[in-house]
């Protein structure tokens, strides 16, 4: 059975609601059980375990010290194409908006992923929006073999696929898939939804499981906060993630929770996620999936992502930029969300030092090229 | 009497390896090396910036003190770890490979399948293997049969701290074993590191309990301390264990004058 057919949302609420009556001492032996199941999960996010924020902190940076050791993995998106066919209430890149849209040829690709190795970075992210036109397969496959060139890690963050198709860009040499489902409320995932492609919600939300099949070896899940009820986006999510991890074994999974920033349509949320409720997010994760990479964007600010940093974070961008084209040329094309984290990654890299860790650009070698198959 | 560890024809005289993951810095990391007077240290392949004039990890190891022993740490089958082998030796790293396949990215347990199917290929290849399995004795003679240099059995889940759970197998391991078996993985604290070598094990490995210790340089001295008083006993003898108390001196010696 596949993620969205056995993915409840009446399942979800219930162990909200059970929850909602959680105590101190149901709270601790949820942490004693390793956040074994969705309730233990539910009782670290209720409201009871509020007053138990720095107890259950100091756990998940115990936890990541001891699996992720005291390293930060750095990644940098390289953004391909804002043209897009879907309509989305909260992105910048959404059809109907009045930007300036491109999509880079390939030449330009090399060149962006030229200047991102000039400054450091061996894992690039390559991010589209949704255009099966302009961003078809075979071009996305090409995309992969240029980056590839000067990056032995790169992932996709682009629509979601056919099986085949995620063969194609693993056999270009693709790592990881990055799809968020933004919400796990089918309800709210419709209002926001409203045309092209991504109003398929199960076929979404199956993707990451097609894409492992095909031997994307990193999958990133993750849920666009704001949109729905923090709590239910949080368990929701975590239920897929534990999915992934069982159906989809030989897949790392990473988990992402980005809280909406003003974009071009000048979205506001319905739910605003605040910052004590993203540090319970994080630390829940990090209980329940001690071996999850949790990558956090530049979309937060510069204080909260030092501040974050040693509580469960073991992925960071820098020096993002969320146009494409963005490195070289900047302002020449809409970018898909305002940043908040605009230091250099030199910047960004010194400040993680100096709290202790150290950021690590290059954690992976092409593990599949003409090389690999060759005789020995 | 020297007591060194022979691996691949070679001599080392610390029978603690040590691994370079996991660090705050590189420099912290190359103080923990220095302090544990390891002569080998293990590299991620994967981390070493192979274009690089200078890769980061690499400049902070003095491949004079140091043999450096490239792991195919992220590889999934026999064919990325041997790609990665490849890839280490044309970089100009020794011909030492610990082989490292780990198709699970959650508990991180190596395959036994492709472990040994890359073994073979870099035993042709020409390469000093040295595989990470699973406590598994049948496993650790095959990998013998196919020429590997040692065998690196894991004590517990890897970063785990949490000791021998192995023991049992990891006693018959190097009951059997013509070549070193080096405990990998899972010891937290030098007692641990200690009581493999009381086993026999002729060598072990650490990273994380050191790498994310509050002092690494001090953790990496201790265990340096832990394997050498663990090797030193086992070469000692123990003494038997009894389930009933057994006097040092016996208390019935007055009765030999009077006997018989």
């Amino acid at each position: 059975m596949s993620f969205s057919e056995s993915f409840d949302p009446a399942q979800i609420r219930a162990a909200l609601a059970r929850s909602r009556d959680t105590g101190v001492d149901e709270v601790r032996a949820a942490l004693a059980s390793g956040v074994a199941t969705l309730d233990a999960a539910a009782a670290l996010i209720s409201p009871a375990a509020g007053s138990m924020v720095e107890e259950i902190a100091a756990l998940a940076h115990r936890a990541t010290v001891e699996r992720f050791g005291l390293t930060m993995q750095m990644f940098a998106p390289l953004y391909l194409s804002n043209e897009c066919v879907c309509t989305c209430t909260y992105c910048g890149f959404s059809m109907g908006l009045d930007i300036r849209r491109k999509t880079l040829r390939i030449d330009e690709v090399a060149r962006e992923a030229q200047t991102l190795g000039a400054r450091g970075f061996r894992n690039i992210l390559l991010v589209s929006a949704e255009h099966p036109k302009h961003v078809g397969v075979e071009y996305v496959a090409q995309c992969v073999r240029e980056t590839k060139r000067r990056a032995p890690y790169v992932g996709l963050e682009i629509a979601a696929a056919e099986e085949a198709d995620y063969r194609a860009y693993v056999d270009a040499g693709c790592d990881g898939v990055v799809l968020y489902q933004e919400t796990y409320d089918p309800v709210v995932y419709a209002e926001h939804h409203l045309g092209g492609p991504k109003k398929r919600y199960a076929w979404r939300m199956d993707a990451l499981a097609r894409a492992s099949r095909a031997g994307v070896r990193h999958l990133g899940v993750g849920a666009l906060l704001g949109l729905g009820d923090w709590r239910f986006e949080a368990l929701s999510l975590l239920a897929h993630a534990r999915w992934l991890e069982r159906h989809c074994w030989r897949s790392q999974i990473n988990v992402s929770f980005p809280r909406i920033n003003p974009a071009e349509g000048g979205f506001t949320p319905a739910h605003p996620v605040g910052v004590a409720e993203l540090v319970r997010i994080l630390c829940m994760f990090r209980l329940a999936l001690p071996a999850a990479g949790l990558a956090l964007s530049t979309r937060e600010s510069p204080d909260l992502r030092d501040r974050l940093a040693p509580l469960g974070i073991t992925h960071m961008s820098a020096g993002s930029s969320t146009e494409p084209g963005g490195y070289e040329h900047p302002g020449e094309a809409g970018e898909q969300f305002e940043l908040e984290d605009r230091r250099s990654p030199a910047d960004v890299a010194s400040s993680l030092r100096a709290l202790g860790y150290e950021p690590v650009f290059k954690d992976w070698e092409s593990m599949r090229t003409p090389a690999t198959v060759a005789p020995a | 009497m020297s007591d060194e560890l022979i691996i691949g024809g070679r001599a080392f005289g610390s029978r603690l390896i040590l691994g370079t993951g996991k660090f705050a810095s590189n420099e912290a990391m190359s103080a923990a090396v220095a302090a544990s007077e390891t002569e080998m240290v293990t590299v991620a392949v994967r981390r070493v910036d192979l274009d690089a004039p200078s890769d980061p990890i690499t400049a902070h190891l003095d491949r004079s003190k140091y043999l450096i022993l490239a792991n195919t740490s992220g590889a999934a089958t026999a064919d990325e770890a041997v790609r990665l082998a490849r890839l280490a030796r044309s970089a100009g790293l020794p011909p030492w490979i610990k082989v490292e396949v780990i198709p699970d990215p959650r508990y991180l347990m190596p395959d036994p399948i492709e472990t040994l199917r890359a073994c073979e290929r870099l035993v042709a290849d020409g390469f000093v293997v040295l595989p990470y399995i699973h406590a598994d004795p049948v496993l650790a003679k095959r990998l013998e049969e196919a020429g590997a240099a040692a065998v690196m059995p894991l004590a517990a889940p890897i970063g785990s701290g949490r000791g021998l759970k192995m023991a049992a197998a990891i006693a018959i391991i190097i009951e059997q074993a013509t070549v070193p078996v080096v405990v990998d993985a899972g010891l937290g604290v030098p007692s641990h590191a200690a009581a493999a070598m009381e086993m026999g094990a002729d060598a072990v490995l650490v990273n994380t309990a050191i790498a994310t210790a509050t002092d690494s340089e001090a953790m990496a001295r201790a265990f340096a301390l832990g394997v050498r008083a663990g090797r030193m006993a086992y070469r000692a003898g123990r003494a038997p264990e009894y389930t009933a108390a057994s006097a040092s001196s016996p208390l019935t010696g007055f009765l030999a004058p009077i006997g018989h």
